[in-house]
Formats: C-alpha cells, structure tokens, sequence
C-alpha cells in the first residue's frame, strides 16, 4: 500500500530533521577530544578549556556569588587541594577542603593588600589530620589597584604552585579589567542617552517657546494646546525610569514633537504617518525612534526647499516589527554617514543616529542595526527593524502625572 | 451545485481577502489624525480576528457533518472547541499576555530562561501547525470537488498558492482587519442560509429528522475515515472524553490562537478580548449542527459516503433549490473558502515565523519568505499523501498533541514557581512527543482496529496526564535548576503592568517618590474582565489621549 507508505515516510520527516540537527552538532562540537594531538597538546587543551569555564563568572566582576563560580575552576586549574578568593576586606569564596583555614586567611594577607607582592606562609595548623600545611597568596591587580588576593594551599611548599598561584592571579586581574571595561561601555552608553535628553533641550525649547509666543495674542487656544504638547513631550523624553517603552509610546512622543515643529515651520512640512495597530505594544528602547525623525525634520528643512515631506510607517512583518522614517530633503554623501555611524563624526554631527543604531546593536543584537538609504539630493530613508520578543527586553508604561 | 455562482463566490472571497490584506492601511493619514493611526486594536476587533482565524474547515464543514451521520452525540465538539476559550481565559490570557512573548518558544524562553526548551517548543509548534494545517487543505480540496467538480488536489493547492503568496508578499499587513472581516463573512455565509433552510423545512411540513440510535456507518471500505468512525463506535464514551480532554485544553497552545493575543495592549485587554471570543465563537457555533440536522433530513445518503463534510454546501440546493439556492449555494462556498484561507494563513505566519526565528540559521525578509514556502509545502504534501480524514476528527488531532505539550508548560510555567527547564523538556518531550507520535501512527494506519486504535486515535486522555506528571515529578526531581529569575518573571506575570512599574520605579529613584500604592491608577486594581467599565478606557491608545485631555482640563 504505497498511500501508508508515503505517510509513514512523511511522518519519518520530522525526525530524520531532528535527527540530522543533532548528528551535525554532535560533528561540529565533538564530544570527546581524544583524537586531538599528543598528551602535551591534550593537557594544554584541557587547560584552556578549564580556564575559559572559570571566565564568564569573572567577567561580571568580582563578587561572593562570580567568586564561587569560577574558583571551583580555577582549583581545577591549578591542581591544589583548597583554594580561596578575598576582596580587600573579607572572604569571597573557599574551595577545596580544610573550610576552617578561612577564618585566618585574611590576617595572612595583611601584608600582601597593601604592597601588592606575592607571598606565601606556612598554615599553622592545630589539626594534625589537616591536609594544609603551606599556602601561596597571589594578588588580584586591576588599574594598579589590589581588589583582592588569590590564596592557594597545598600539603607541603612547592615553587611551581606559587609560580603557577601568580599566573592564574595575574589571568583572573585580566579577566576583572574586562568586567570594568564592559561597565565602563555601559556607562558610556547610559552617557550618551542623559545626553540625548540633554541634547533636545537648547535650540528645540527656545524655538518652541518662540514659536508657542507667537501664538498667543493671535490664536490663544491653539497657543496653550502647543504649551500642553511640550510638556507631555519634555515629560516623556526626562522621565527617568524604564530603559524600554512601548512603540506607542514613543510614537505619541513623535506625534508631539511634530506638533511643535509644525507650529514652527506650519506649511512648509507635511507629515504622513501609516501605523499598523498590531505593532503599537512592540517594546524598543526609549528615544530610539525620535531622534531619527528629528534627523528627517532637520533634513528635509534644510537648504533651499520650500516644501518638504517626512512619512513614517510601521508595519507588522512576521516576528518583526517594521518601521520606516523617510524625508525628501537634501540627503547625505554615503560615506559621511559611514563616519558618523562609526562615531569619527565629529562633534558637529550629533550623537543621535550613531547613539540609536548602537543601543539597537546591542539590545537585539547586529542583524538588528539601522539601515539607511540616502544619496545627495536624494532624500533619506532609514529602516529598523524591531524584533517582537527579545528576552529581557520589556517595557514600562508612561509614566502619570503623580498628582 | 450551479458552479456559475460559486466559482465566482470564491473568487470573490479570495481577492476581497488579498486587497483587504494587502491595501487596508494604505489610506495615509496626516499626524492630526494621530490618535486614530495609533489607536491599538481594540478586544471586540482583536477578538472578531481571533475568531475569523479560529473557526476553520472543522467548524465550518465537519460539525455539521459529523452531527450528520453521528447524531446530537457530536455536539461535544463545537461545546469543546468554544469551551477552550474558557480555560485559556482563565489560566492563561492576561498572565501569557503580560510575559510579553509573540510565540510559544518565547514564553518557553522567558520563563525558563533555557535555550534548549525554546528549540523543543519551536519543533513542537511547527508540528502542530502543520498536523492543523492538513485537514484545512483537505476541507478545501473537498469543497472544490464539489462546486466544480475539480480533482481533489487542485482546491488544497490552491489555497496554499493564496496563502503563500499572500503572506510572502508581505500582503497580510493588516492581518487583524482582514481576520475580523473573515469571521464576519463566515458568520454571514451560515446565517443567512440558515434561516432560508428553516423557512424551506417549515414548507416542507417541519418534520424533525430521525437519529437512528446506532449510527449506519459508511460502508467497510468506503474511505479512509473507516477505523476511526468504527473505534469511536466501539467506544464511544473514550472517544468522547478525549475529544473532551483534547479541546478543553488544546486552544491555549494553538500557534495561530496565541500569536494574536500579542495585538492586546495589556493583560487585561488580553483577557476582555478572550470574554468576546467566547461569545463570537459561542455564537457561531449555534450554525453548523443546524446544518447537521436539517442534513440528515435533506441528504441522508451522504452518510454512506466519506464526504459527509460536504452536507453544508449541499444542503441550500436541496432544501431551497432554483435560482436561491444556487445564490445561497454560493454563499456558504464563499464562507468556506474564507475560512481555509484565514486558518491557513494565520497558521502559515505563526509557523513560517517560529521556521524563520528558531529553525532556520539567518533571519531577515527573504528567510521568512523561505520559511513560508517551507510552512506550506509540508503540509501540502501531506495532503496529497495522506488519505482523508473526516476534517473535524484531524483536527481533534492537533488539538491533542497541544493539549499534551504546551498545557502543560504554560499552566504549570505561569503557576508553578517550582517548574524547572529539565521538567519542562520531559513533559514536552513525553506528553507531546507521545501524543504526536500516537497522532502519525493514526494517520499512517498502522494500526486499524480494536482498543490500540482507539487510544492512539484520542490520545488526550492518557498523554495529557503523563506530560503534567512528567513535568511535575521531574521539576520536583530537579530543584537546583529553578531559573534565577523565577521570581521576578512571576511577578511580572501576575501583577497588572501599572503595578510592577510603580514598584520597580520607586525602587530606582530610591523610594524618592510617593509610595506605589498612591500612585497606581484606577486599572492597577484591575478586576477580572465582564465587569463594565466605560468603553473609552477600553483602548489603550485612547486611554493615554484622555489621559492627556484630562490633564489638559486639569490646568
């Protein structure tokens, strides 16, 4: 009966993909390594398989709960029967047997925190049966400041731990420099957003207020609806919590701040907007689409065009979202965004688009960035693309009035 | 059957659906008529939309046939398929709304925090769309015979071209106005019959229709719905209780039900959205076993045959007949293609998506084009393959493995605190896994007779039980492996959003501010939906322009 045969195969189908996922992984990543090189080769292998293990932990910073990660590794790492990890003030983590040693080790090291030198001791122990006898203390270096020390112990004194002990200090001193300078990337980052708030203050608030001013006698209504829309916007764009809000939200931001550019330049813009509803609860991160559109505004007014047109679309794309800022202005040579994009702008360029397709980068990753088309003359058109569901990526509502 | 009306019935449902999917938010709109663009799609749209994609060729054609030949008995089926609703309105709408996740595989990574659990889920959700997606393209290679005497692939292949290209093409922009319009037409295209068949059936002296007790069953070898029409004779209460068991708690996993709920702006909305489905669906499901029953007085022979789907495009020429029926005849043609077309297509996205973002190695246009492709073909060729199955009972099927799989994950993941990634891949793994692989056996015929047949046919009723134990003993066998961000992802679940905001904001500015509880807002203390509030807060997009004219009053 070929009808059930091919049923069968069909359902076959399935399995033979999980199947062959699995055989292809089992082929990219080896299980066993035994057909790697000669014994030294296996051990060295070994040992960078062990150390790059005991990195990740580190590379959050040096706390009680990394600690504990990684010196499970890095006694592996070394071959040592206890091994334990202080900061400058107490005991982070101990590995290894003989736990009591740890209520001693930090008068040990009261000689090595402040020098930074290597040094080892003899234990002193009590305990006849205890198996720790010596110990090599290790300084834990970062900015030619000690954060802490590595204490390695061993039944008797050997040169070749206390060599080793200074070496997988000196390793775990690189790795914490790494963790610093990741939070120093965030932080510059964190910067650059305060900034961006900053940033909209000076010339958007005098021409605002200008603009507002020239409303009052003439069309005082119209004057205190436009002071409304530049509170919610200067509300929205200084609020302080949330590191991601909601695609409707920062669209309501938009809307407001083209109110307040309208009322400036009134006929000379016109504004189209084609939003799918079922994108608006997308989460992005906060002021990431503003900016852009205040690129187009500056864009399409410059220069000698008397009229200029700005269409921002968002559409539903699958597991996407899609959201389009286009002007007609004056465009821009390619390879004077590739420098800005790459931050060699300089100051004059701004921090915006560079700032926007960095934070996207690194939220949702490099497929992710901002994809602009321009030429001179030619106009813009800059695409983000916004995933639907990122993990960790979840929004905070705006933020009420307290009253 | 007068093709002259039907042929361009269908047409004209299937370009009506094209340019509402395609055209329907071209219309430009200038930033004063902001809050109109931005408003965010309301529970009764959003629910119209979840009904549209739901209601398949398994409502539109196999209640009523299955009522046909079985009698009142089936009428657990159209109870189950509305009856899901409730639980997944009660377990599952606002917590599943809350966690932020667009697919299954993201709720299974959210809440686990595990890579590997999301890869199981992705498997598992395609396999239940496309085990969901045969029986569509069967129903419309069936429908298609009928009106124009077509060979039976051409009606399956032509939907999945529609789809394809439709959903390809990026032309399902605007897939919640073209849903809702579906759920519309297809509510249409039964009702408007319907009361032309009680007028005729009165004329015709309204003489109720005799049930025989034990159901004359298609003649042995008459098709190949044969084993399991004999084993849901043989033991008719099993079969019920895992249709039961199936239905009840199958809807929450369904890849194209979920999805939708992404649309809701809240959690509460995501909950008065299911309230609506209850009733849109509720509703509709009043239809099909009318048919089913005037059926068995106006084309009793169709239960001799393996097409007693087909009972609801016959019936208006028969009852009604001339030149009215032909127009009616038309008209639930055109109803049924539309509800191929919009199960299909909400099916082929909510696969070709989780092909695009778990399976396939690179993301961007073209790959969810391939995905597409992919979404289809299979799906396609099983159709072609595989023999048919009266539609109502294939579709029982994919109810089934998602009742064993993702139930299980998501009720347990949203109230258990204690469910673990090791738990919840052996629950998948065992509950789904053997229920699926009941399923293939079923459809393969391996086995065509007695009680293996029977439990392998409704597995619901022993694969739902082993995929919660499994997951229950396993996660309690591995207490380590609680993810970090239990607690956090639990709070987020179950606390209106407004709430934790407050909390993790007053926490951030180092309690500067008031307490959180002056500062929540009315829809902090959120009751369960039904209770009225004033339409107006009922959209978000709105909620926020009163919320800013109030202010503005304010001042």
């Amino acid at each position: 009966m070929t009808g059930t045969a091919a049923a069968v195969l069909l359902a076959l189908c399935p399995l033979l993909l999980v199947g062959g996922f699995l055989l292809g992984r089992r082929t990219a990543h080896p299980a066993g390594r035994s057909d790697v090189g000669s014994p030294v080769e296996h051990a060295t292998f070994e040992t960078l398989h062990t150390a790059s293990l005991a990195a990740p932990p580190l590379r959050a910073g040096l706390t009680e709960d990394t600690a504990r990660k990684s010196a499970r590794r890095l006694r592996t790492l070394l071959g040592t029967d206890a091994l334990c990890l202080t900061n400058r003030s107490t005991v982070l983590a101990w590995d290894g047997v003989g736990e009591h040693h740890a209520k001693l080790v930090m008068e040990r090291l009261a000689g090595l925190l402040p020098t930074g030198r290597s040094a080892a001791f003899d234990c002193g122990c009590d305990d006849v049966d205890c198996p720790l006898r010596w110990a090599v203390a290790a300084p834990i270096v970062v900015d030619q400041r000690v954060l802490g020390a590595l204490v390695a112990y061993a039944p008797r004194d050997s040169a070749v731990l206390a060599r080793a002990a200074d070496e997988v200090a000196r390793w775990v001193s690189v790795q914490l420099e790494l963790a610093e300078l990741d939070r120093s990337r965030t932080r510059v980052i964190e910067a650059e957003i305060k900034a961006l708030r900053a940033q909209i203050s000076p010339h958007f608030i005098f021409n605002s207020l200008a603009a507002i001013a020239s409303f009052v006698r003439t069309d005082p209504e119209r004057a205190r609806e436009l002071l409304l829309e530049f509170a919610d916007f200067t509300r929205y764009s200084f609020r302080r919590h949330g590191e991601f809000t909601t695609l409707a939200d920062e669209l309501h931001s938009i809307d407001q701040y083209l109110a307040l550019v309208r009322a400036r330049f009134g006929e000379r813009l016109a504004v189209t907007l084609q939003i799918a509803p079922e994108v608006l609860p997308v989460s992005l991160p906060f002021l990431c689409l503003q900016p852009l559109v205040e690129n187009a505004v500056k864009h399409g007014l410059e220069g000698a065009v008397t009229r200029s047109r700005i269409t921002i679309s968002a559409q539903d794309a699958g597991a996407e979202a899609e959201v389009v800022i286009e002007d007609d202005g004056i465009g821009m040579e390619p390879e004077a965004l590739r420098r800005i994009l790459r931050g060699e702008g300089g100051p004059s360029a701004g921090i915006g688009l560079s700032n926007v397709d960095e934070r996207l980068r690194q939220v949702f990753g490099d497929d992710y960035g901002l994809v602009i088309e321009t030429g001179v003359g030619a106009g813009m058109k800059i695409t983000v693309r916004i995933p639907k569901y990122r993990a960790g990526v979840h929004s905070s509502p705006p933020e009420h009035d307290p009253a | 059957m007068n093709e002259a009306y039907a042929i361009p019935a269908v047409a004209a449902v299937v370009l009506v659906t094209v340019l509402i999917g395609g055209f329907g938010l071209r219309i430009s709109r200038t930033t004063s008529d902001f809050y109109v663009a931005s408003r965010t799609v309301g529970p009764s749209l959003n629910a119209a939309a979840i009904s549209g994609e739901y209601l398949s060729a398994a409502s539109f054609l196999g209640v009523a046939g299955l009522v046909l030949v079985y009698g009142p008995d089936m009428l657990w089926y159209p109870v189950g398929y509305t009856a899901g609703y409730l639980v997944l309105l009660v377990f599952v709408a606002a917590p599943l709304r809350r966690s932020g996740a667009y697919t299954l595989p993201d709720f299974a990574e959210g809440r686990l925090e595990s890579r590997q659990v999301r890869t199981v889920v992705s498997v598992l959700v395609v396999g239940v769309g496309w085990l969901y997606l045969v029986p569509q393209l069967q129903g419309a290679g069936l429908t298609l015979q009928i009106l124009t005497g077509a060979p039976r692939w051409l009606g399956g292949a032509l939907v999945a071209a529609v789809v394809v290209l439709a959903v390809a093409a990026g032309g399902m922009r605007s897939i919640t106005f073209v849903q809702a319009f579906q759920y519309w037409l297809k509510l249409t295209a039964l009702l408007v019959p319907a009361f032309f068949l009680l007028l005729a059936w009165h004329r015709d002296g309204g003489a109720p229709p005799a049930f025989p007790a034990v159901p004359d069953l298609p003649a042995s070898g008459a098709g190949a719905g044969q084993p399991i029409a004999t084993s849901r004779a043989d033991h008719p209460l099993y079969a019920t209780y895992g249709l039961i068991v199936a239905t009840f708690l199958g809807t929450m996993g369904l890849p194209h039900v979920v999805v939708r709920f992404y649309t809701s702006p809240h959690g509460r909305a995501a909950r008065r959205t299911t309230v609506f489905v209850l009733a849109l669906i509720g509703f509709f499901y009043l239809l099909p076993p009318l048919y089913g029953w005037l059926g068995r007085l106006y084309a009793p022979e169709l239960t001799h045959t393996p097409d007693a789907d087909a009972a609801v495009l016959l019936l208006p020429g028969r009852a009604v007949g001339g030149l009215g029926g032909d127009l009616l005849g038309a008209l639930v043609a055109g109803g049924a293609f539309a509800a191929f077309l919009s199960t299909a297509s909400g099916l082929t996205m909510a696969v070709a998506g989780v092909l695009s973002q778990d399976v396939l190695p690179a993301r961007g246009v073209r790959h969810f084009r391939l995905a597409t492709v992919l979404a289809m073909t299979v799906p396609l060729g099983g159709t072609l393959l595989v023999s048919a199955v009266p539609v109502a009972d294939a579709v029982g099927m994919a109810f089934a493995v998602s009742a064993s799989s993702f139930c299980p994950l998501l009720v347990l993941g949203i109230w258990w605190r204690r469910l673990t990634p090791p738990g919840a891949l052996a629950g998948l793994l065992l509950g789904g896994g053997s229920a699926l692989a009941a399923v293939t056996l079923t459809f393969a015929e391996v086995v065509r007779s007695g009680w293996l047949h029977t439990l392998l046919a409704w597995p619901a009723v022993w694969s739902v039980p082993v995929g919660f134990l499994a997951m229950i003993l396993v996660s309690l066998a591995t207490p380590g492996s609680i993810p970090p961000h239990t607690s956090a992802t639990m709070t987020r679940l179950h606390l209106p959003e407004s709430l934790t905001v407050r909390q993790t904001a007053a926490a951030a500015e180092g309690g500067s501010t008031s307490p959180p509880g002056t500062k929540s807002t009315p829809s902090g203390t959120s009751t369960p939906s039904g209770t009225s509030t004033p339409s107006g807060t009922s959209f978000p997009g709105s909620t926020s322009s009163t919320g800013s004219t109030s202010t503005r009053e304010g001042r």
